[in-house]
């Protein structure tokens, strides 16, 4: 494999691999916050 | 006897008759490393031990890197192992607050665009000669994560460790000077006023409990070869927010990392012998890594003018500066930046959210790099 077959193969997968796998995440922590979402008395409870 | 005394004084002077320029530029190189780290404040935790450790093992003769030396034990066990950058990222777990990220989850695209420095440096790295391997580990400087690079270049480009090391923590703490005129010439003055209303969305102590462990197992599988980067970080970041393991999360943030840090530093600065340091190539590293944290910063700062665009105004540019791993940094950063144009502008929340997203992108980054390699044949 040449060299620039190898670069933009790498550059291309890369990128948009970074930005499917990150999107994915900001999917499930949206879908974390609607199955858990934050009750109010959450923080008094960690206070106390 | 006459001639006893005479050889033995030629060992007094052997270290002398040995020491060539390399050497003495070595240990200059060295003693600016220890200036910028104690007298500059920049990254000094690395940069001392770092520094100490390039002067010593070009004291002629004193065979450190020898095959039994003290610095090759450290090398050997801890660098080429990869356990000294993965206990670094249980540390930095365990330090790291994901809340921002977790409160505005759609900015972590910024995180992904703040990578693509990454990709861009190897095709330059590639165009200036550097082979496959070589330019994979000068492009891992754009993660501007000094553990991520330590870890992918220890991999591929072992002779490429002292160079990639020092250049990933030296532009690390020279963000705050590398990143302001990039942002300014990327963006109008208008978009920088930019005023982001405020996103306060609390997040449950199960939510915060469930994103490590979530995003180990997903990011993992899309992304295998990354499991152990991505899984040390999380790990320290389970610890820190279950709060079970105070004493682990606590070991793992001052005791572990401070005793890693040490000799990783030590065992950087071995890596920094005169005839593997002084070469064309330690400054086409240089050069590349400082291009590749610019690089990661314009695709930023862009992204963040096409969220602009797609929102219709509502989410100022510059946070897409904030999507690097340099954290809380970065972040400062595009505060102070923002502030500078709009006094009324608060942008550090949006600002920290981008940059732990970056934080998280660095790794994932380097973990899909990974995989596409493995995918490819390169690696093993």
């Amino acid at each position: 494999m040449d060299i620039w077959t190898f670069g933009w193969t790498v550059a291309l997968i890369g990128m948009g691999g970074t930005m499917l796998v990150l999107w994915c995440l900001s999917l499930l922590i949206l879908l974390l916050k609607k199955i858990f979402p934050y009750q109010p008395d959450e923080s008094a409870t960690q206070k106390g | 006897m006459e001639s006893a005394i005479i050889s033995g004084l030629q060992g007094l002077f052997l270290g002398i008759t040995n020491l060539g320029l390399g050497h003495v530029i070595m240990i200059i190189i060295g003693s600016l490393l220890l200036y910028l780290g104690i007298s500059k404040g920049y990254e000094p935790l690395l940069l001392l031990p770092i520094g100490f450790g390039a002067i010593l093992v070009n004291i002629p003769l004193a065979g450190l890197m020898d095959e039994h030396g003290f610095f090759r034990f450290i090398y050997n066990n801890g660098v080429l192992t990869e356990v000294f950058p993965l206990l670094i990222f249980v540390g930095i777990g365990a330090m790291t607050d994901f809340q921002p990220l977790l409160e505005n989850p759609k900015i972590i695209l910024l995180g992904a665009a703040g990578q693509f420095g990454i990709f861009l440096t190897l095709l330059l790295a590639l165009a200036v000669g550097f082979d496959k391997l070589d330019a994979i580990a000068v492009a891992i400087i754009g993660a501007c994560d000094g553990p991520t690079a330590i870890y992918v270049s220890s991999k591929f480009a072992p002779h490429l460790l002292g160079a990639v090391s020092v250049a990933a923590y030296s532009y690390m703490s020279l963000v705050p000077l590398i990143q302001p005129p990039i942002m300014r010439w990327l963006t109008t003055d208008k978009e920088r006023k930019i005023v982001m209303g405020v996103v306060k969305q609390p997040v449950s102590k199960t939510t915060k409990i469930l994103f490590p462990i979530v995003v180990t197992v997903v990011a993992s599988i899309l992304a295998p070869l990354g499991a152990a980067l991505i899984g040390t970080v999380m790990l320290g970041n389970l610890m820190k927010e279950s709060g079970a393991v105070d004493r682990l999360k606590s070991a793992s943030e001052n005791e572990i990392a401070n005793i890693v840090t040490l000799l990783l530093g030590l065992a950087i600065g071995a890596t920094m012998e005169a005839e593997k340091f002084l070469r064309g190539e330690t400054l086409m590293v240089l050069a590349l890594g400082l291009i590749a944290i610019g690089l990661d910063t314009a695709v930023g700062v862009l992204f963040g003018k096409l969220m602009c665009l797609l929102t219709g105004g509502k989410i100022n540019p510059l946070i897409g500066a904030a999507g690097i791993s340099a954290f809380p940094m970065s972040a400062r950063v595009v505060q102070m930046e923002g502030q500078k144009y709009n006094k009324k502008s608060y942008l550090l929340m949006h600002a920290m959210s981008a940059n732990a997203s970056g934080q998280i992108g660095s790794v994932i980054a380097a973990a899909v790099m990974l995989s596409v390699l493995k995918g490819m044949g390169i690696v093993g």
